[in-house]
């Protein structure tokens, strides 16, 4: 069967405010255009973390069925997006409990530090990395690299890279403080920035090697 | 001047538009004379402007058409209470 739930073809600016409003108000066709409009950044916040197919369709369904229940209490005090961010990064992290036990995804554990040095690999890049590989290729190294990090840099990356919102959004979304923001964003930054040079660095040439 | 490891906590700052001036000479200075650090940085941004670039994924139909299923029925249990 075919649901008769599906967004009106759009016909103007996107206004989240008003939708919002409109949607509390009762309005199906306000929220339908809500979900149309995030469904694909949520799907991708719910695949990044738990990088899993099911779990993120998993993450997609509950995060818009919990906002539409909750939507009476959305206070309007954050944009509609970080709360469902919000959500959908829950729903996510609990998927991971799941799977893997507590072990990995607990947010507030403290982070090292860095003391140690790291032997860092310090190459320039290829010029276009881009124009080396085919779209597919270059998502599959991108994907490869984001998964290889804890997820509690890995959620911060997603969150404020590649969907990018502030740094006081995310930590409202993960319910961290900003700092911790700001040190796993910097940790991921560089692990991502470590894994890809790998791949990405120009050959047959290490201008810093005798440095 | 600052050393490496100093430059590389502030990294972040150094990357952020919106840094203040003072700040953003201050790490500069090290970039300008570091040219490990000037990789890193280099480097660095690259990794996000590849992230950036990346389009989100069409999600499956199949999967879209579950979900406006689960809406659809949400939706009508609402009307009837």
């Amino acid at each position: 069967m075919t649901p008769t739930t599906q967004p009106a073809p759009s016909t103007g600016a996107f206004d989240e405010a008003a939708l919002v409003a409109r949607a509390q108000a009762g309005d199906q066709g306000a929220f339908t255009t809500l979900v149309d409009h995030y469904q694909r950044k949520i799907y991708r916040i719910g695949k990044n973390i738990t990088q899993n197919n099911e779990d993120a369709e998993d993450v997609l369904q509950e995060t818009f069925l919990k906002a539409y229940e909750h939507l009476g209490g959305f206070q309007g005090n954050s944009k509609f997006y970080t709360w469902i961010v919000r959500i959908a990064v829950n729903e996510a992290l609990m998927k991971l409990r799941k799977r893997k036990g507590d072990r990995f995804v607990s947010l507030d554990e403290p982070i090292e530090t860095g003391e140690e040095e790291v032997k860092r690999e310090i190459a320039v890049w290829d010029d276009n990395p881009e124009q080396r590989y085919s779209r597919e290729e270059m998502q599959r190294i991108l994907d490869e690299a984001v998964d290889d990090l804890k997820p509690d840099f890995r959620t911060v990356f997603v969150l404020r890279d590649i969907e990018e919102l502030s740094t006081e959004e995310t930590a409202e979304g993960l319910g961290i403080s900003v700092p911790a923001v700001k040190s796993r964003l910097l940790r991921a930054r560089l692990a991502l920035r470590e894994k890809l040079t790998r791949q990405f660095k120009r050959k047959g040439e290490d201008v810093f090697a005798n440095l | 001047m600052l050393t490496c490891k100093q430059f590389l906590q502030e990294l972040n700052d150094y990357l952020d538009p919106n840094v203040d001036a003072d700040m953003k000479r201050h790490l500069e200075s090290h970039v300008t004379q570091c040219p490990n650090c000037f990789v890193i940085v280099d480097t660095t941004m690259k990794t996000l402007q590849v992230y950036k670039g990346v389009e989100p994924q069409t999600i499956p139909e199949d999967v879209k058409m579950r979900l406006w299923k689960a809406l659809d029925r949400k939706m009508a249990d609402r009307k009837q209470s």
